[in-house]
């Protein structure tokens, strides 16, 4: 399982958060807090992996990471995921970003949350993998952000 | 009309839509927070809007505001609004806010029902999606009940699209409402096997998730999962299938040999990293499944080693740190192949990555020898040094100390250098692990009774330098090792060179600023050092000078502990203050003392074990939950007092350094407390009992003349300027080693001289056993209650939602589970029969082959026996139909009647399982399967589980193809119900949850068979469950001696009703050979078949072991003759029986009944059930009080049922068996059991 997926830039901005379990607000921003703390502080070149923070399960969570450019990507998972598995993931969605974004940066994750959340929703469901197939993936986008047009047009 | 929608869109143009309040937050970063409450007012203004464009936009904002920490619960009804506008734009808005920010306990949930209702059925697929992605998030318990049957509809959706979203969300459904899990796991098997990839992704992903957490539920699925890993090419799936096999492999070994080579072709073949670890992963679980050391599992293990040596020598980092993860697993089962290894891990030490430096130190705690650990622990402190950051240098604290620590000191061959390495890790600055330590001294100065003057020694110095620990940081933990330094002290104070110095250093002033509960021990303490002051000075009567003195600097120096204000350093303190002052008064008058001060602290303390105050029994007759006074009505307070104070004295974790609290408190509480404290101190290994007997007790039970006296080696000067000490011992263990090792050498050529030839390879690198140990040292073990229980009972959070997903899922569907029950509708607490079930699921499953009436016929026809072939089959069918295995339908009972070898009393599973190789030799099977010897009913039935596997190989094939004939035709009916009836699996739970209420004496099946001055055997009798003719002797060979045994022959003479199954070719007088040697000391088991013939008698046959006990210079033949009992009870299976299904069995009168009286028992009911139970294969139908039915049945199917009655120390038991030959000699054995006992 999936236990939250958080974006946030190199000064822990949140950009995107998505928990998969209930947390107070205040304890969400704690959590992305730690989170940040934990990840900043890590060498370029060393793992992806980490244990959780205290907050999100502690030791019997992992965070996996990565980092690209201004942007941390961090999923929380529980040992039924394979980590390399959600290193892949990962891969996967950033590449969906660029392609329904068109070279992705963090503005666009600034400015447009909600479809960042529309494309996350198509890959991870209430904390399951639901589909790793990229083209599937924008397939599905695409056909709901028609669709939104042709409800704006009327 | 058209002027409002006019206005309401002209009014958007002005609103600030999502990207206007970002950008705007962004332009007042200085007053953000002012910015955004006033960003909230103008959303309130628009949610009060009728236009629901302007409401979405609001809400959009709110999902943001969420993001960012602002609590945005008050407008959940607006939420639920957008979410039911009937445009998809501003639904998918509303659903996306309420997945951020919806749970349990958001009340309009309720509201929500029927929109999500009407969505999930709406004609469009993304409104349907979108429903449920955003349900899958705030799912409740209530919207669960509701909502199953619909979600369970769109599992069968046209849309692929939807049936992977329908099939994902029902793992929420099942967390939330279990009664689901059992009617919608059919269709969820067969999503399994969806065309579409992405479905069956899915349905993987839930049972997967499903199964980590009950896995034996889900055993049944094997064979399919396998089939989809040797099909799938997808990786993900690969990966969630190989993961669910890691957690199916320990519940049952047969599959991990099944896995093992598919496993290895994927770790060869793939190219997917994350594929090829998880396939390693498995791998290693299989492994840990099975029995270590088999010779033909060694190149697996080599296998997985090699491939993570490689993935650690990446230069990829994810790599290198799983690896390292894996490697570890490997370890607590293959140390030897990890160690090879070290190399390459000592390296990962120095890695800059801090996740695998720790990755690398946890595999270090299996790679320590006495050989290297202290090398090892030196280098750990080097890393101690140069750690940055106090989280990494913390984890080293802990490691170095587990590291040492680990299995009872195991590898520490000089404490004094431990005790050095202790006192330099309280040189640590900011620690968090000051009490770690401070247990480590405590533990080892209390435990190794050689070490306490060298320990005392050090403490005197720490306590001499405290000022250098607390210093300037107060609130770091390393002062806690103070509280062990002033408690060696004082304990061990007979061994201090200068107590009076120490004394001084204890009563400083600075003392004082301490925390609460070090000081008191300080105090404390202080007291003791005061009486060897005493006693030393009084012993030379010249100086009583001193010794009033020493009173006097007391009285000086304690007061300001009586004015401390925690009240346990006070108490104590004014305790002996006045105590002093009335010796001091007794000193004046030139009265001795000594003594009488002394006795105050006499007695030693001996460690405890952790556990043992939760193993003490209840005694008989205790009820903790009892009043013991009525409590006065609605005092609530008083009721949670007690019951804290009963954990304490019970249940409650040993917690040696409680930090008293400085609240107010009222006074009740402050009773509380003290009870509490009380017995807490009772708990308290070190606190001192007031009890003087209870401490003679301990004198005399430890004895002191048993003490090791060492002679300190005083050529290392206690302090070293410069150089840390331990440094010091590892040098002057290196020399002595090298010395022993000369010496050793010296001897090795005298004895070549002497003897002329030796064997080669001595001069290798010394082994593990040729170092010894500085100084002889005793660690003393922990103490446990006398009558300690030995359950270790697993702590599992009790809270764990996945406990009520514990479901069995190979039981058929009951017509009232078809649909989902509403919530009202509970199942029955009473266990019923699944025998409806089973009619209920014929009707279902093949309603388009017969009709109703058809099958009535083909009922009777089954009751009239028809012997035609294919009847007899439809027979079967029913029977797997319905094959939870105590059923007694009258058409199961008819197929039962026939010979065993027709009935398909294997399950599937089984079936399937034994496809893999049969080892031809019945014992290697047996050694192979290894299930560890059983002592519990459970491990009992585990074993007879596992045998069939061990069955010579020709019954065998010829029953494979009958059944494999017919899984093809199952297959061709498309009949998907598997049913696997573990019977001996829920037995076991069943016998085991007996048990868990109430504590029994401890029993072993394992019954004396013969014994002599070399070897012991003990054996357990178990009918075998799949083979009517068929009996499994466990034997437990016991190397009494201490010269090897090897070469044991196991004989005996077969009667014509009982015989040795003997491997293929040998002659019926053939012994068969054990396949192990016994080395000193060591017990083990082989398992040995017997077929009978009849069961109705027992039987007795006799029987001969031979073996060579090999000594050093000689070896000798023995032999050992026994008498194998079969008894009546030997041929009983435990099988569970429902209590309708038993009330048919006695109606339908084929029984004999018979009867037994004992008299003169006096154990408890439940007791004697349990007794009946384990030693005679009993289940408990049902219990009323004194009065209990019981059902066993025999390996040839007959069925046997007691009732047992208790008045008064008289016990009858009715009985009624269908054989009442075997029904007489099972009851006289019964008679036996309590006879003895």
């Amino acid at each position: 399982m999936i236990k939250a997926i958080l974006i946030f830039n190199n000064h822990g901005k949140p950009r995107l958060s998505k928990f998969y379990e209930h947390y107070s607000e205040d304890t969400e921003q704690q959590i992305i807090r730690e989170t940040f703390h934990l990840v900043s502080k890590r060498d370029e070149n060393v793992c992806n992996f980490l244990e959780g923070g205290m907050l999100i399960g502690g030791s019997e969570n992992k965070l996996i990471y990565r980092h690209y450019a201004t942007l941390y990507f961090v999923f929380c998972v529980d040992s039924s995921e394979s980590e390399l598995g959600i290193l892949d993931l990962i891969q996967v969605f950033v590449e969906t970003l660029d392609k329904c974004f068109e070279n992705v940066c963090e503005l666009d994750l600034i400015f447009h949350v909600d479809k960042v959340h529309n494309i996350l929703a198509e890959m991870v469901m209430g904390g399951m993998v639901l589909e790793t197939n990229m083209n599937e993936i924008i397939t599905q986008v695409d056909a709901q952000n028609k669709m939104e047009k042709s409800e704006v047009r009327l | 009309m058209a002027l409002k929608i006019v206005k309401g869109s002209i009014d958007r143009m002005f609103d600030k839509n999502l990207q206007d309040l970002v950008r705007g937050i962004r332009n007042h970063k200085e007053d953000e927070a002012k910015y955004i409450s006033t960003c909230i007012d103008e959303i309130k203004q628009e949610l009060k809007q009728d236009n629901i464009a302007v409401k979405s936009n609001a809400v959009c904002k709110l999902t943001y505001l969420q993001m960012l920490g602002y609590d945005v619960s008050w407008a959940a009804f607006n939420i639920v609004e957008v979410m039911s506008s009937s445009k998809f734009t501003y639904k998918r808005i509303g659903y996306l806010a309420a997945s951020q920010c919806f749970h349990e306990s958001t009340d309009v949930i309720m509201l929500t029902t029927n929109q999500i209702r009407k969505d999930l059925s709406s004609p469009n697929q993304y409104d349907t999606g979108v429903a449920l992605t955003g349900l899958s998030c705030f799912v409740t318990p209530d919207l669960a009940r509701d909502l199953a049957n619909d979600i369970m509809t769109l599992m069968s959706h046209t849309k692929p699209y939807i049936r992977k979203k329908a099939v994902l969300i029902m793992y929420k459904v099942f967390l939330k409402y279990p009664e689901s899990l059992r009617p919608a796991f059919p269709r969820m098997k067969e999503k399994l096997e969806d065309p579409d990839p992405g479905v069956q992704s899915a349905a993987v992903n839930v049972i997967c998730e499903l199964a980590r957490r009950n896995p034996k539920n889900y055993l049944s699925l094997a064979p399919l999962f396998f089939k989809l890993m040797t099909s799938s090419t997808n990786n993900w799936v690969l990966i969630k299938i190989i993961k669910l096999f890691g957690a199916l492999t320990p519940l049952e070994p047969r599959l991990g040999k099944k896995l093992i080579e598919p496993l290895t072709n994927l770790i060869h073949s793939t190219s997917a990293m994350s594929l090829l670890y998880e396939c390693v992963n498995t791998v290693i679980a299989v492994l840990i499944s099975l029995s270590s050391g088999m010779p033909n599992h060694s190149a697996s293990i080599q296998l997985c080693v090699q491939k993570l040596r490689i993935l650690i020598e990446d230069s990829d980092q994810n790599l290198k740190y799983l690896g390292l993860l894996a490697m570890s697993k490997i370890l607590k089962t293959h140390p030897k192949s990890v160690q090879s290894h070290k190399d390459l891990i000592l390296q990962c030490l120095d890695d800059k990555d801090e996740s695998i430096r720790l990755r690398a130190l946890d595999l270090l705690y299996g790679m320590v020898s006495k050989k290297n650990l202290m090398e090892i622990v030196k280098k750990l402190m080097l890393h101690v040094d140069k750690a940055e950051g106090t989280t990494y240098r913390d984890e080293l604290l802990t490691k170095i100390i587990d590291i040492c620590s680990q299995s009872n000191y195991q590898y520490i061959t000089n404490f004094e250098w431990y005790i050095s390495i202790l006192v330099e890790l309280t040189r640590l600055e900011g620690t968090r692990h000051g009490h770690l330590i401070a247990s480590q001294m405590l533990d080892v100065a209390i435990r190794v009774k050689a070490i306490r003057a060298f320990a005392v020694a050090q403490m005197a110095t720490l306590l001499d330098n405290a000022h250098l620990l607390t210093g300037n940081t107060q609130h770091s933990g390393i002062c806690e090792v103070l509280y062990a330094a002033a408690w060696i002290c004082g304990e061990f104070s007979e061994h201090l060179e200068d107590p009076m110095a120490t004394l001084e250093a204890m009563l400083r002033p600075k003392v004082a600023t301490l925390p609460g509960h070090i000081q008191a021990v300080y105090v404390q303490n202080a007291a003791k050092l005061f009486s060897t002051v005493l006693c030393g000075q009084e012993g030379a009567p010249a100086d009583s000078k001193v010794a009033q003195e020493t009173s006097q600097l007391l009285i000086d120096r304690l007061p300001v502990f009586v004015q401390s204000d925690n009240l346990e350093v006070q108490e104590r303190a004014s305790c002996i203050l006045q105590l002093v002052k009335y010796i001091q008064k007794l000193q004046q008058k030139d009265v001795e003392v000594a003594e009488e001060v002394t006795a105050l602290f006499a007695g030693e303390l001996n460690p405890v074990a952790p556990k043992a105050q939760k193993k003490v029994p209840v005694p008989e007759g205790l009820d903790l939950d009892a009043w013991i006074n009525e409590p006065p009505s609605g005092s609530e307070s008083e009721d949670e007092g007690r019951k804290t104070k009963g954990k304490a004295v019970f249940a409650r974790e040993e917690s040696r350094h409680t930090k008293p609290r400085y609240t107010e408190v009222d006074e009740k509480e402050l009773a509380m407390r003290r009870e509490v404290r009380k017995a807490e101190q009772a708990n308290n290994p070190f606190y001192i009992k007031a009890s003087p007997s209870s401490q003679k007790v301990y004198q005399e039970a430890v004895g002191v003349e048993h003490i090791p006296v060492v002679q300190i080696d005083l050529s290392v000067p206690l302090k070293v300027p410069g150089m840390p000490m331990s440094d010091q011992y590892v040098k002057l263990e290196e020399e002595r080693r090298e010395k022993n090792k000369a010496d050793r050498k010296k001897k090795d050529k005298k004895k070549r001289r002497e003897k002329g030839r030796q064997r080669r390879g001595d001069s290798g690198p010394e082994s593990e056993e040729d170092i010894t140990p500085a100084h002889m040292v005793d660690i003393v073990t922990e103490e446990m209650p006398e009558n300690a229980l030995p359950s270790d009972d697993d702590d599992k959070d009790p809270n764990d939602p996945h406990k009520a997903l514990n479901i069995d899922l190979d039981k058929p569907l009951a017509d009232s589970e078809k649909k989902l029950p509403v919530r009202t509708h509970r199942p029955d607490e009473v266990l019923k029969s699944p025998i409806e079930d089973a009619e209920g699921l014929e009707v279902t499953s093949e309603p388009k082959k017969k009709s109703g009436k058809e099958k009535d016929k083909e009922r009777k026809k089954g009751k009239e026996k028809k012997k035609k072939k294919h009847k007899q089959e439809e027979g079967e069918d029913l029977m797997e139909a319905g094959s939870e295995e105590p059923v007694q339908s009258k058409v199961t009972n008819d197929v039962a009647a026939q010979p065993p070898a027709s009935t398909p009393e294997a399950s599937d599973l089984d079936f399937w399982l034994s496809n893999a190789p049969v080892p031809s030799d019945p014992q290697e099977a047996a050694a192979v399967t290894d299930a560890p010897p059983a002592s519990t009913p459970d491990a009992a039935s585990g074993v007879a589980a596992v045998v069939p596997d061990s069955e010579p190989e020709e019954t065998k094939s010829s029953k494979h193809k009958k059944k494999k004939q017919k899984k093809e035709k199952d297959k061709k009916k498309k009949h998907h119900h598997h049913h696997h009836s573990d019977g001996a699996r829920e037995e076991s739970v069943q016998n085991g949850t007996v048990e868990d209420e109430e504590p029994l004496p401890p029993m072993s099946n394992y019954a004396m068979l013969a014994e002599n001055s070399y070897i012991k055997m003990v054996c357990d009798i178990q009918g075998n469950l799949h083979d009517g003719s068929q009996v499994v002797v466990s034997v437990i060979f016991e190397n009494k001696c201490d010269s090897f045994i090897k070469s044991m022959e196991f004989n005996v003479m077969d009667s014509l009703n009982s015989k040795l199954q003997r491997p293929e070719g040998a002659g019926p007088h053939d012994s068969l050979t054990v396949p192990f040697h016994l080395p000193p000391g060591i017990s083990s088991e082989a398992r040995f078949i017997f077929s009978v013939q009849s069961i109705v008698m027992p039987q007795k046959l006799k029987g001969t072991l031979t073996f060579i006990v090999k000594t050093e210079d000689s070896s000798t033949h023995e032999k050992l003759d026994f008498k194998l009992h079969f008894t009546c009870t030997s041929y009983l299976i435990t099988t569970p029986c429902y209590s309708d299904a038993y009330a048919k069995l006695l109606e339908s009168g084929d029984l004999k009944g018979s009867s037994l009286k004992l008299e003169g028992i006096n154990q408890p009911f439940h007791h004697l059930l349990a007794r009946i139970c384990f030693h005679h294969h009993f289940s408990v139908v049902e219990r009323i009080d004194s009065c209990a039915s019981m059902y066993s049945r025999s390996i040839q199917g007959h069925h046997v049922c007691l009732l047992v009655k208790t008045a008064d120390q008289t016990v009858s038991i009715d009985a009624k068996c269908d054989e009442p030959g075997l029904l007489r000699n099972v009851l006289d054995e019964i008679k036996l059991t309590f006879s003895q006992c």
